[in-house]
């Protein structure tokens, strides 16, 4: 069994409207040394398997297929156990 | 003509689809569940605005794996008229039938309010009866319509003359100020306003009764019958 931990984040180059705005709102606090806010997806799973190298393949094409739409995301994955 | 509308589970644009259907072309409309496994009888399919699966995940991320949309790709491959309207449109995205994706709007406000649009191209089966250039007043309702694209989809997209409708005063930050685009081969379309809501002076437009005209007149070309007036 591992535990599977997904990010999913608004690509780099394609604006992130959520970002800006907090990024706008950490500045107007004070915090001027913030930049390049992104705004992301956190799941969190479990998959019964004891094969890692299959585990990471599986995750990966759940990213592909429904977690993240690569048109416009990124996403990263950690698997525990 | 049959026409089908797709509901799924939080669809909520369904019954004005067929409604409109109804009032302005008077043609066959069923209302088609999402679990459907057939649409070999439909010559066009419209999928209507609304929350599918509650747009969880993202706005059309789980509707795209419903069973009936494997028969929307199949429908869409066999050249009939598929009309996506604005969580039509960001399902048929997701399912990869339109290229690029639907961003949260810039102002991250969901904008509910008449929009004026340009026709771009009047050589598509649902532009037909306008005139390029024509100016028409089609209400959006959404909050994830700011259309992107990365750059070489954009150039095939104005190639391709794919740029369907623009917005005269951009609501959502959208590229190229992009209203709606279809396919390469022009059958099928997404727009995120709402033509479906403007088919009626009572409804304070009817300018979008020509789409669902077009689509008629089109059909009707395609099948050699005589053209509506």
């Amino acid at each position: 069994m591992f535990k599977a931990t997904v990010y999913v984040t608004v690509k780099e180059n394609v604006l992130d409207p959520q970002g800006v705005a907090v990024q706008g709102a950490l500045h107007s606090m004070g915090f001027s040394e913030v930049s390049k806010v992104r705004i992301g997806k956190y799941m969190a799973f479990e998959i019964d398997t004891t094969d890692r190298v299959e585990a990471e393949e599986r995750v990966r094409q759940m990213c592909e297929k429904l977690l993240a739409n690569t048109v416009v995301e990124d996403y990263r994955f950690e698997l525990e156990g | 003509m049959n026409f089908a509308v797709l509901v799924f589970p939080g669809s909520n644009c369904d019954i004005d689809c067929y409604k409109a259907v109804e009032q302005t072309v008077g043609q066959p409309v069923d209302y088609v569940w999402h679990t459907a496994t057939d649409l070999s009888k439909y010559d066009c399919i419209l999928i209507p605005g609304g929350f599918s699966y509650g747009d969880y995940l993202r706005s059309g991320a789980i509707a795209r794996f419903a069973p009936v949309m494997a028969e929307v790709a199949k429908a869409a491959a066999a050249g009939k008229y598929v009309m996506g309207i604005c969580n039509g449109f960001q399902v048929l995205t997701e399912a990869g039938l339109l290229p690029g994706a639907l961003r949260r709007n810039m102002s991250l406000k969901f904008r509910c309010h008449s929009t004026i649009l340009r026709v771009e191209n009047n050589k598509t089966a649902f532009t037909n009866q306008y005139e390029v250039g024509e100016m028409i007043d089609i209400p959006i309702a959404h909050g994830e319509g700011n259309y992107y694209c990365d750059e070489v989809t954009l150039e095939q997209l104005k190639k391709n003359d794919q740029i369907i409708f623009r917005y005269s005063d951009n609501p959502n930050g959208s590229m190229e100020d992009i209203a709606g685009i279809c396919n390469e081969q022009g059958n099928v379309l997404g727009l995120m306003p709402h033509p479906e809501r403007a088919v009626n002076q009572l409804l304070g437009s009817e300018d979008g009764k020509k789409m669902f005209t077009s689509i008629l007149n089109a059909w009707r070309e395609q099948h050699d019958a005589a053209s509506i007036g």
